[in-house]
Order: structure tokens, then C-alpha cells, then sequence
């Protein structure tokens, strides 16, 4: 172990958090997990962020989030269509011999204003969101607002993962294994998978699994709400020779924190538990560095 | 005029589709011809902005007048950019819906529905 921590010098870890089914408790060991740590806290779920709710962090600067949209010229277009037929969105259409643009559909990708000969089309920036940069007093704090009526979320956590500090980071997720959830989990050195001892729990658990192992991230499993028996996540993850970090016992007092908003790490016993997930993590990465 | 009626197959007895971006096929009748052909709708495998992708094959095929149930709010810009006339089906065959609308007897459509509505019935309707 202390040859993986040599190696550890200089290397920020980024770890996300992501669960596969929703309300499994990703924003609980986020905040608790960076707050325990002193590790940065990103909330990607950009469509609810919640984890400001907990941390309750001073904004000190509110960005501007957008996506490249095209704008075109309608006395420089000649009409050869190329714009329409390049784009897989299905955001332009030639009708009436006009160009028509459907803003919410164009994913900013910009291959119309490249195959654009007559240069008809620039680009213009199209508001989509906001980005909060704050601080609780210890650790640094940003997260995406998605304005509501968007569609679409990953360019705004896009942005968001490039004003990503110089330093240990925790990435809260959004629910499920879809875009928004491969955009935030793109490049970072581990993913730490959140669930319940429940059917669905596992259901979700394993596609999320899949879409890990698909990126090569390597992962461990936080089982919350457990009881002191062996579970139907236990027995998967041993099957499947997969590590359980830890198992957050159902627990009415987490429950009546929540509820108020506060942080478990309010308490010892918590601070503890999350410090020993930590712990646990640092190692998993120093040593999946070597 | 190409008349085009959403189709579930392609043949000139299958049922209508109600839904437009989402359908399976395309009947395009030629009344200077009287005869059908059938096209394959390319909305129907789009990721998104389906009845943007319908609306346009459409129009690019010279289509004037559609049959259909329910045209989503994408959709009917394309449409109703491109004139082409939208009408609602009453549930008979494509001949006689063909024949109603000749007659001027359909009901016009000027409103979009829902939008994503066909999503709720991918694979096709009974």
C-alpha cells in the first residue's frame, strides 16, 4: 500500500457518483463523501441539482452556460440543402425554400456551418443554463442548472467538467445510464456505484455496471439502506467478484437529517463512515495507478 | 397531386397509422395516376425530430396533401411551411379516406398534438 500511495503524489482523483436506479442516496454520499474528504463537489444531475440544498455553499459567481447554434444567412444561401442532410438531429429542414431551424433539437455540433460552402451559416451562442461556482468556507462547490423546457443536458455538464479545479473531486450524477450520465463519468479515475437491497436497486445496478465496465472505469459499490444481512446486492457483487465498499446501514437518524436538509458528517459516527469510504477509494486509486 | 396517408404496412388495405412522425410507412396516392406507392417513413428510425424527418421526405417527394391522425408541433411547421394540406382520418380504409378527402369531406387539422405521442406506440398499432 505504500508504494501505491508514492505514486498518488501530484494526481488529483476525480470520482463520480452515479447509481443506475434513482433515490438511491447519490447526493447523500457525494456531499457527505466531499465534505468528509475535503474533496471538491460537482452536482452534473444538471435537470434537479440538490446537492447545494445540503452543503448549503456561498455562490461566489453564476456563469452563463450555452451551445453553439447556426444562424444563417439568408442572402448568402444558395439553397443546395447540405446543412438539412448533414444533420442527424433533425434540427434543419428546407421547406419553402428556406431554411427552417428547431433550436431545442440541435445538439451544437456544428457540422452544418462546416459543410456550408457559401459560408451562410455562423454560429451564435444559445443560452441553456447556468453554472454556479461557490465555497461552504471548506470545500470548493459547482454545479449546472439546466433551464427548465431544455432537452438537453450534456453540453452544460460539458462546460461544467472543464471548470473542474486542480484537486480531489467528487462528480454527483444524474440517475440512470443514459448521456448525461456518460458525460459526466468521462474520464475519471473511479466510479463509485450507489444502491438498495432492492429488485430494482439491482436491476439498475447492473446496467450501470455494464456502462462502467463498457468505459473501463474502475468501480466499487456503496449498498445503502442495508440490514446486517446478506443481501441480493451482496450476493450479485460475489458472484461477480465486485467490491462492496460499504454498506450504509437503514438508519431512522439519517433519515430525520435529511429531511432538514443537514449533513450526516454533522455526527461522528458518520464523519467516520464516510472518512473510512474515502479511505477506501484512495487506496482503490493509488493502486489502479500503478 | 400526391396525397399521403400514414400507413402501418405497406399495402393499399393496411390500417392508418394516427401517428405521423412515428409511422411505419408513407401510402402516396397520385390522383393523375390513381395508383399508390408505398415509401418507407425515414422519421421512423430518427433518434429525434421524427415528424421533422417525415415532414421533410414529404415535401421533398411533392406531397400536397396528408391523412393522418395526430401531427406533432415540429412536424406541422415543416407541413404547413411547405403548404401542404393536413387532414384528420375518420377510421375507414386508405381508398375511402382518399375518396372523403376528394370530396373535401375530411376534417382539417390545424393544430399540432403532443409532442413525442407516436413514442408511446413504437412498434406499430393494432
Amino acid at each position: 500500500m505504500l508504494e501505491c500511495k508514492t505514486e498518488m503524489e501530484g494526481h488529483n482523483m476525480q470520482i463520480a457518483v452515479l447509481s443506475g436506479k434513482g433515490g438511491t442516496g447519490k447526493t447523500t454520499v457525494s456531499t457527505n463523501l466531499a465534505k468528509a474528504m475535503g474533496w471538491q463537489y460537482v452536482d452534473c444531475d444538471v435537470e434537479e441539482p440538490n446537492g447545494f440544498i445540503f452543503l448549503n455553499p456561498k455562490i461566489t459567481k453564476t456563469e452563463k452556460a450555452s451551445i453553439p447554434v447556426p444562424k444563417i444567412d439568408p442572402i448568402k444561401c444558395v439553397g443546395c440543402q447540405k446543412c438539412v442532410k448533414i444533420c442527424q438531429f433533425n434540427a434543419l429542414a428546407w421547406v419553402n425554400r428556406d431554411v427552417l431551424f428547431f433550436d431545442k433539437l440541435c445538439h451544437g455540433c456544428g457540422a452544418c456551418s462546416l459543410v456550408c460552402r457559401y459560408n451562410a451559416i455562423s454560429e451564435v451562442d444559445r443560452e441553456i443554463g447556468n453554472i454556479d461556482v461557490g465555497n461552504d468556507g471548506e470545500i470548493a462547490c459547482l454545479r449546472g442548472t439546466l433551464d427548465i423546457g431544455e432537452p438537453m443536458a450534456v453540453p452544460i455538464i460539458r462546460n461544467l467538467k472543464k471548470m473542474i479545479g486542480n484537486e480531489n473531486t467528487i462528480i454527483d450524477c444524474s440517475p440512470g445510464s443514459s448521456c448525461t450520465v456518460v458525460a459526466s463519468i468521462e474520464g475519471v479515475d473511479y466510479a463509485l456505484l450507489v444502491t438498495e437491497p432492492t429488485a430494482f436497486g439491482l436491476h439498475d445496478l447492473k446496467i450501470a455496471i455494464e456502462l462502467v465496465r463498457n468505459m473501463n472505469i474502475p468501480f466499487g459499490i456503496i449498498i445503502n439502506r442495508a440490514s446486517d444481512e446478506k443481501d441480493l446486492i451482496e450476493e450479485y457483487c460475489e458472484k461477480e467478484k465486485i467490491n462492496v465498499l460499504e454498506k450504509i446501514k437503514f438508519d431512522k437518524d439519517i433519515a430525520v437529517l435529511y429531511s432538514k436538509g443537514r449533513m450526516l458528517v454533522e455526527h461522528d459516527k458518520y464523519k467516520d463512515l464516510f472518512l473510512n469510504i474515502g479511505k477506501r477509494i484512495e487506496e482503490e486509486v493509488s493502486c489502479n495507478l500503478l | 397531386m400526391k396525397i399521403a396517408i400514414t400507413s402501418v404496412t405497406k399495402d393499399k388495405e393496411s390500417v392508418i397509422d394516427e401517428r405521423f412522425g412515428r409511422c411505419n410507412y408513407f401510402a402516396i396516392y397520385d390522383t393523375e395516376s390513381k395508383s399508390f406507392e408505398h415509401v418507407e417513413n425515414k422519421g421512423v428510425t430518427s433518434s429525434q425530430g421524427a415528424g421533422i424527418a417525415a415532414g421533410q421526405q414529404l415535401l421533398d417527394c411533392g406531397v400536397e396533401a396528408v391523412i393522418t391522425g395526430y401531427v406533432g408541433p415540429n412536424a406541422i411547421r415543416v407541413l404547413q411551411g411547405g403548404n401542404v394540406a393536413i387532414h384528420k382520418f375518420t377510421g375507414k380504409s386508405i381508398q375511402e379516406e382518399i375518396n372523403l378527402f376528394l370530396d373535401n369531406k375530411l376534417e382539417k387539422i390545424n393544430e399540432a398534438g403532443p409532442a413525442h405521442a407516436g413514442m408511446q406506440n413504437r412498434n406499430g398499432r393494432a
